[in-house]
């Protein structure tokens, strides 16, 4: 049980873009942006050795700017994609980029530099997404599942959908849209679902939540009002195609079939803060992890509404011998909708919580003082869901 | 072979016009059936007729073999002439073959016209038979049904007759059963009774004459009496009934006491009281006419408690007392409407207020959880006492709900109400930051000279909510505080915040920023839950709101990049919150430690971060 105890990592500076790194399916390994607007930014690497506990860490200096928002292609190891501030006196303009890291950071050296801070690496530049016409960027995603040569950056109220050629190092923008209404208009975030072979995606702008096809970059869906406050992050169930969850202001964690957006199929009120982050377990769709500003981390099962198979499922023909079925009922009491864990490990803001892309049952989630903290689902749910 | 000539000009289409035909050949009556022929083929007349007649032409109409013959002969030569002779023996023997044919096919038609006719005769005949068959049987019919009705007739007569004897001898019954009627009714229904009595009266006078009618009138009459004595016993408690007839329509309602509807009889005077609420009024009158409404049960009681007087005869009935008492008043009537209203109070709170559905005002939210809570703390163990005085319940009777249970639940509405209330005052004040701190440009900004006007707005507003909860909650009990709270420093950036002692324990290698500081410092201080359950005072709810409010601003302002003066702006606004906030929260250091986050985290997003003087800060707020 006391592998179960969570591990902490601290960065130097504030944070709030933290990815696992998609492509790697053996390490735990997460990549964690700064945020500092005097010294140079950093993108830790994070290495977490699940047999001793141990984290082990690389240090890359990104030099153009802080970071706001960081993601890794799917395909390639070794690259990533970042939002970045650059600030002059009088204006700040949020940019976004394509890297490389260094070869031998691409799959963790596990020597471990003691003295990161004197051979600190720098990230290669592969091409910068030129948002020069479009407004700030809000985020990059990668196709999922794509060969890591299609990416969606939204950019205030755009969407661009950007080729990368010549391995990486040319960004074509390929098609793009605007979203037209009232008012100041601005993506917060979006994420690209893994169904429908990577045509749709889903935006968030103020408290309405809308899909997109981006074949035609038209828009498929809307739920207005999907919250009584904005909108602050989406995420798509990987097993269940028109299944989708939405956090913002309002505290509520909200889940939706896109097929009928007039009513949330659940809501969660579980968090005493703005719920900035929702992310669903890659290959349990149950788990729920949502990190809010009330500085907790919070594990939901929701196994109503995932693709699990809920409670007691009896065939027709079985439905003759009634003495049976209960007897059976209660044996196998079926799990409920329910708070797993609240991890309370934080002390400021969580910002960003993640799902390793390695191993399904641990977790990061950041804070905005910098902290990282690496927790596991529990092991008793773990054999629970498993066996 | 004339024919056929004519027949093979009418086929070359040369053909003249029928009546041409006629004038020229008027004797030859067999030509004139190939008139229709003719116009079948529908040669051009208008051509025919101006042709001048050629006697020449052998498939003209005016065609005369003489002439023919002489032209002919006369003007070929002998081969020409023989060949002219093949051809025409050609061309008549081609039109003889042509003839016999169509010859042969209307004389076809005609045999199979014939044969048509002749079977429709054969068949005609046959169905002639069939008829005569149909209308034999349809005479059986007719005829035996006249015999089965003509058989029927009398045992109908007999049945009507019995149907007669059966409603008279119902009525009858009806009459006989009237004592029994009106003895059932007169105690728990005396409309009822009335109602029946009337409509017997009059035929029990008109048979009053017989014997066994006149004794169903006496005992009627005496039934009636007895129950007009026991009205007149009800009307001395008319006091009763005159408070309930102020209370309109609730008074009303309770003429037909049936348990599950008492609710609903209150309801009225609920809705009453609400309409109040919806102007937003939360004045003392709101809650005075919410208070009234305990009264209106309370006399609602008095007049359901006539039911278990002394003197009424059912009232005694065991069965009766316990199902009445207990069923009937306390659980039907009292604690259903308590339930009821706890319900009703959430609806506003629970209901779809973001989804499109208008919510629920604010102050119908504070008046609501104040109604609850004195719902909770004396109402209902008052009115509970006064239901088992009146209403003592049976030793034996059915269980009933325990006053703390009731008391819970109550509480439970009210928490919920003022939870909502703080939640939904917060969230505006909160927006009206966002969208200040999101629209500005806090880098290009000038130095600041005066308080943000969306800052003394927050202020006026959160002083708008605090009277409103103070009319309406107890002040609360703050933690103590300094005397000259309001004139602390504004102490973030001065190094005796961050004391030596709380050094970085477990951090690695880090450039040291105050801010990491303050985050160990934060570490022993308490974690302060935003949207967290507020107590049920003034303080507490105005506390809930404000850390609301404050944290708002502390995202935002840490999603923007500030310069210098943006910073010192930030600072002014803070410090201008502070010196007006604190005095409503329960505890100044809430309020002061969210601000410190505020100017922290304004001072890590700055470019520049140069704090202004504070007593340039000091004298901006004063001014302001």
């Amino acid at each position: 049980m006391e592998d179960d105890a969570p591990v902490i990592y601290g960065l130097e500076f504030q944070a709030r873009a933290l990815t696992p790194q998609t492509a790697e399916t053996d390490a735990i390994r997460f990549l964690v942006g700064t945020q500092s607007l005097r010294y140079d930014n950093q993108i830790h690497i994070i290495d977490f050795d699940d047999e001793n506990n141990i984290i082990n860490k690389n240090v890359l200096l990104h030099q153009v700017g802080e970071i706001w928002h960081i993601s890794t292609s799917p395909a390639d190891k070794g690259v990533l994609a970042t939002c970045y501030n650059k600030t002059s006196d009088t204006k700040v303009m949020t940019c976004a980029a394509v890297w490389r890291m260094p070869k031998e950071l691409e799959s963790g050296s596990h020597e471990s530099p003691d003295d990161s801070s004197s051979n600190t690496q720098t990230l290669e530049l592969l091409c910068h997404l030129d948002n020069t016409a479009h407004g700030n960027m809000a985020c990059v995603m990668w196709e999922p599942m794509g060969d890591g040569k299609k990416i969606i950056s939204l950019a205030d109220n755009n969407i661009l959908l950007w080729d990368l050629q010549e391995s990486s190092a040319k960004a074509v923008l390929s098609s793009s849209t605007a979203l037209e209404g009232k008012g100041q208009l601005k993506f917060t975030s979006g994420r690209w679902s893994p169904h429908h072979n990577c045509t749709q995606i889903a935006t968030a702008n103020d408290t309405t939540v809308r899909g997109w096809d981006t074949r035609s970059m038209r828009q498929i869906y809307c739920i207005e009002n999907a919250h009584g406050q904005l909108v602050r992050d989406l995420d798509f169930n990987p097993n269940k195609q028109y299944y989708l969850a939405s956090c913002g202001d309002d505290c509520k964690v909200k889940f939706w079939d896109t097929r009928n957006a007039t009513e949330p199929v659940k809501t969660l009120e579980e968090h005493s803060h703005w719920v900035w982050n929702v992310r669903y377990n890659h290959s349990h769709d149950q788990l729920i992890l949502t990190g809010s500003s009330d500085s907790r981390v919070i594990l939901s099962n929701m196994v109503s509404i995932s693709s699990e198979p809920f409670g007691h499922m009896v065939d027709d023909d079985e439905l003759s011998d009634q003495e049976d079925q209960h007897q059976e009922e209660k044996i196998k009491e079926p799990l409920q909708d329910s708070v797993i864990a609240t991890y309370e490990e934080h002390e400021d803001s969580v910002y960003a919580v993640e799902w390793s892309s390695a191993d399904p049952w641990l977790f990061a989630s950041l804070s905005y003082d910098g902290r990282l903290v690496i927790n596991r689902v529990p092991r008793a749910l773990k054999y629970h869901i498993l066996l | 072979m004339a024919a056929a000539t004519a027949g093979s000009g009418a086929g070359s289409g040369a053909a003249g016009s029928p009546e041409a035909t006629g004038g020229s050949t008027g004797g030859g009556g067999w030509r004139r059936p190939h008139g229709p022929l003719q116009r079948y083929y529908g040669p051009s007349t208008a051509e025919a007729a101006e042709a001048p007649p050629d006697p020449t032409d052998i498939n003209g109409p005016h065609f005369d073999p003489e002439v023919f013959m002489t032209k002919v002969r006369s003007e070929c030569p002998l081969g020409q002439l023989l060949a002219r002779e093949a051809a025409l023996s050609r061309e008549i023997r081609a039109l003889d073959s042509d003839m016999q044919t169509l010859l042969y096919e209307n004389y076809n038609k005609f045999i199979s016209a014939t044969d048509t006719i002749r079977k429709m005769k054969v068949d005609f005949r046959h169905m002639e038979a069939e008829m005569d068959d149909l209308a034999a049987n349809m005479a059986a019919i007719s005829a035996s049904s006249a015999r089965v009705s003509a058989a029927l007739q009398d045992r109908h007569r007999r049945g009507a007759q019995l149907a007669g004897v059966q409603a008279l001898l119902r009525k009858l019954q009806a009459l006989v059963e009237v004592p029994g009627r009106l003895r059932r009714w007169a105690g728990t229904e005396p409309a009822r009774a009335l109602r029946c009595h009337a409509r017997a009266r009059a035929v029990l006078r008109h048979y009053r004459h017989l014997p066994s009618f006149r004794a169903i009138e006496d005992e009627s009459h005496a039934i009636m009496a007895e129950l007009a004595q026991r009205l007149r016993t009800r009307l001395r408690c008319v006091h009763c009934s005159l408070l309930l007839a102020a209370l309109g329509s609730a008074g009303l309602g309770l003429f037909t006491p049936e348990p599950a509807d008492h609710s609903c009889c209150l309801f009225p005077v609920f809705c009453r009281a609400t309409p109040g609420h919806q102007g937003g009024d939360a004045g003392p009158q709101g809650t005075h006419r919410v208070r009234g409404d305990a009264a209106a049960l309370k006399a609602v009681l008095a007049y359901v408690q006539l039911f278990t007087a002394r003197d009424v005869a059912f009232a005694s009935l065991p069965y009766f007392k316990g199902e009445f008492c207990v069923t009937a008043v306390r659980e039907g009537l009292v604690v259903a409407f308590v339930r009821w209203l706890c319900h009703t109070a959430r609806g506003f709170a629970d209901g779809p207020a973001e989804r499109g559905a208008p919510a629920a005002p604010p102050a119908l939210l504070l008046l609501l959880a104040r109604l609850c809570l004195d719902y909770e703390n004396s109402t209902i163990s008052y009115i509970l006492t006064l239901t088992d005085e009146q209403f003592p319940p049976q030793d034996s009777g059915p269980a009933v709900t325990p006053g703390p249970a009731l008391c819970a639940e109550a509480r439970a509405a009210a928490q919920r109400l003022l939870d909502h209330y703080v939640q939904v005052q917060g969230a505006a004040v909160a927006q009206m930051l966002r969208k200040s701190v999101e629209t500005r440009d806090w880098l290009g900004t000038v130095e600041p000279r005066n308080v943000r006007a969306v800052m003394k707005r927050v202020v006026e507003d959160i002083t708008a909510i605090d009277v409103q909860v103070g009319q309406l909650f107890e002040e609360g009990v703050r933690r103590a505080q300094s005397s000259d709270s309001s004139r602390r420093a504004f102490s973030v950036y001065s190094s005796s915040r961050a004391p030596g002692r709380y050094a970085p324990s477990y951090t690695p290698s880090a450039p040291m920023d105050t801010h990491l500081l303050s985050n160990i410092q934060k570490l022993f201080s308490e974690r302060i839950d935003i949207f967290s359950p507020v107590e049920f005072n003034k303080v507490s709810v105005l506390t809930g709101i404000i850390k609301i409010s404050l944290k708002t601003l502390l995202e935002c302002v840490r999603l923007r990049t500030l310069g210098r003066f943006g910073l010192q702006q930030v600072q002014v606004d803070g410090h201008y919150l502070q010196l007006y906030l604190w005095r409503f929260a329960s505890d100044e250091r809430v309020v002061q430690g969210l601000l410190d986050e505020v100017a922290a985290s304004a001072a890590h997003r700055c470019l520049d971060p140069v704090p202004m003087e504070h007593s340039v800060v000091e004298l901006i707020c004063e001014r302001g």
